[in-house]
């Protein structure tokens, strides 16, 4: 098992190549849709395998769901991409990369690659999930990023801690935020720069790394080569690829991408009605656990008798409890096995077995907990933003 | 081996067996440099009709057609809010007239009609 694991992370690896070529247009094939207007390009983007194209420019690639059924941990060819502003450096030396770091700080730094090398490494296995992961799923349908399933991926992580960067540039006592930017910069000079913040309590936490490797490797470009930030538990808004800017605040930040972008309703389940107004909003931060079966498709058709069923969870950090199966659509549970648990971050695999009957039709489902007690919906949650979905999944299937 | 203590220590696996980490190294790539070449629009393009040159000049100018024709099918209010967002958050520099015409053109072609 670990060897074959390895041996394909070191297989992906291999293709990586600087300046790999995109596939010609004439060779796309398509994934179809599971909403209007879901079809998507299967499309080789630079150190990327065909990944399903939302969008070309700024690049939006969605890891293909059959890829989470293939290991723990999500290969650096297949992780999901995401940016938000189209001026991305397509050549980048990491030997000349700069981290600046300053604003109320008693001493303001410079960091190179190599200042990040020579202090001590941590390495963490975490999910990172787009804030709008599913949101092609919400009904009614909000404006944004139409991602089925697979605006996530798992990765070992590697790189120092963020708090003994802040603690080298020694915080002010008025210090409230830390604020990241990175080398994506807007087309226009009036859209606002890409800069995401978190409360300095956050930032000093454990977990929080500036990371350079990904499972092992470089991270690709479209990843954030040669250094993002990464903030386990927390939605990927906040995982500033290509950082070169950490900005101590002495107030809360009040720029777009804060005060605007990515806010959820302070309500229960942070769900609204599409005709709600009025409501409190709040930064998106932790995530809510999900689970999912990754070996057996929705509409699927099966063979009668005992059937494996595996799939995947996760949660905000505090770590897996317990996955359920169901057979019935959610009317009885049963547990399934949890398997090797690689920290309270990451993906945990889990498997279980059904009997199935020929000539009927099931609702598979799976349920997750987290350790903090934290439960899927039953029913989807609904707001504007598209965001947080973590609904009971169900797969219906046809058994003969 | 490394890499798994420093795995183990952070998320505290008290009760837990050492989990098996695939063994990261940690060898710097022999060149610091990457370059890449994005393949810019790829086979996306707006749909002909009145109004699609306004949203061919402004709208392109930030981002790819597929930001409109991957959205789920929106009504006028919806097409206006988004081109509103763009004028006024992102500050795309787009004439009334032009603002207009480019409502109409995505609720034409890429509209509920409602």
């Amino acid at each position: 098992m670990q060897t074959s694991r390895r041996s394909f992370l070191v297989g992906s690896g291999a293709l990586a190549a600087s300046g790999a070529l995109v596939a010609p247009a004439s060779a796309e094939q398509i994934v179809r849709g599971v909403f209007a207007n879901g079809d998507r390009p299967l499309v080789a983007f630079p150190q990327k395998r065909p990944l399903m194209v939302l969008t070309p420019r700024p690049p939006q690639l969605e890891t293909p769901f059959a890829i989470f059924d293939q290991g723990v941990f999500t290969p650096n060819d297949a992780f999901f991409v995401r940016w938000h502003l189209a001026d991305i450096p397509t050549s980048i030396d990491a030997a000349k990369h700069r981290i600046r770091v300053g604003g109320a700080v008693g001493k303001p730094l410079v960091l190179s690659l190599a200042d990040l090398r020579r202090m001590p490494a941590v390495e963490i296995a975490a999910v990172n999930q787009c804030s709008g992961n599913s949101r092609g799923f919400f009904e009614p349908r909000p404006a944004g990023g139409q991602w089925q399933n697979g605006a996530m991926g798992n990765a070992l992580w590697k790189g120092v801690r963020l708090r003994e960067i802040l603690d080298r540039a020694g915080l002010d006592a008025a210090a409230k935020q830390v604020q990241f930017n990175g080398l994506e910069r807007p087309t226009l000079p009036a859209t606002p720069d890409f800069k995401k913040s978190l409360d300095v309590d956050v930032a000093r936490g454990d977990d929080v790394l500036v990371a350079y490797e990904m499972n092992g490797k470089p991270l690709p470009l479209l990843n954030g080569f040669p250094v993002r930030l990464v903030v386990p538990g927390w939605y990927s808004t906040y995982w500033v690829k290509m950082l070169s800017e950490i900005m101590v605040l002495d107030h809360v930040d009040d720029q777009f991408w804060m005060k605007t972008a990515y806010r959820i309703p302070d309500t229960p389940n942070h769900s609204v009605a599409p005709t709600d107004t009025g409501f409190a909003t709040i930064p998106i931060n932790r995530m809510v656990v999900r689970s999912f079966v990754t070996n057996i498709t929705d509409g699927g058709a099966l063979k009668s008798g005992r059937t494996a069923v595996r799939g995947i969870a996760f949660d905000g950090g505090s770590g897996i409890k317990s996955v359920d199966i169901s057979t019935d659509g959610g009317a009885t549970w049963a547990p399934a096995a949890l398997e090797t648990d690689y920290g309270r971050y990451s993906f945990r695999r889990w498997n279980a077995a059904v009997i199935l009957d020929g000539g009927k039709t099931y609702a598979l489902a799976c349920r997750a907990a987290g350790n903090d007690g934290g439960t899927q919906t039953t029913t989807a949650i609904w707001n504007a933003g598209g965001y947080m979905r973590n609904v009971i999944q169900q797969y219906k299937v046809t058994v003969t | 081996m490394a890499a798994c203590a420093a795995l183990v220590a952070l998320v505290g696996l008290a009760a837990t067996p050492a989990p098996e980490v695939p063994a990261a190294k940690s060898t710097p790539p022999a060149s610091s440099k990457l370059s890449v070449t994005l393949p810019g629009e790829l086979s996306f393009a707006f749909k002909p009709g009145p109004g699609s040159t306004a949203a061919m000049t402004y709208c392109l100018t930030c981002h790819s057609s597929a930001y409109v024709s991957t959205q789920p099918p929106l009504d006028r209010a919806h097409w206006d809010a988004e081109v509103t967002k763009m004028r006024k958050a992102f500050g795309a520099p787009i004439p009334d007239k032009d603002a207009a015409d480019i409502v109409d053109y995505l609720t034409a072609n890429y509209g509920k009609q409602s």
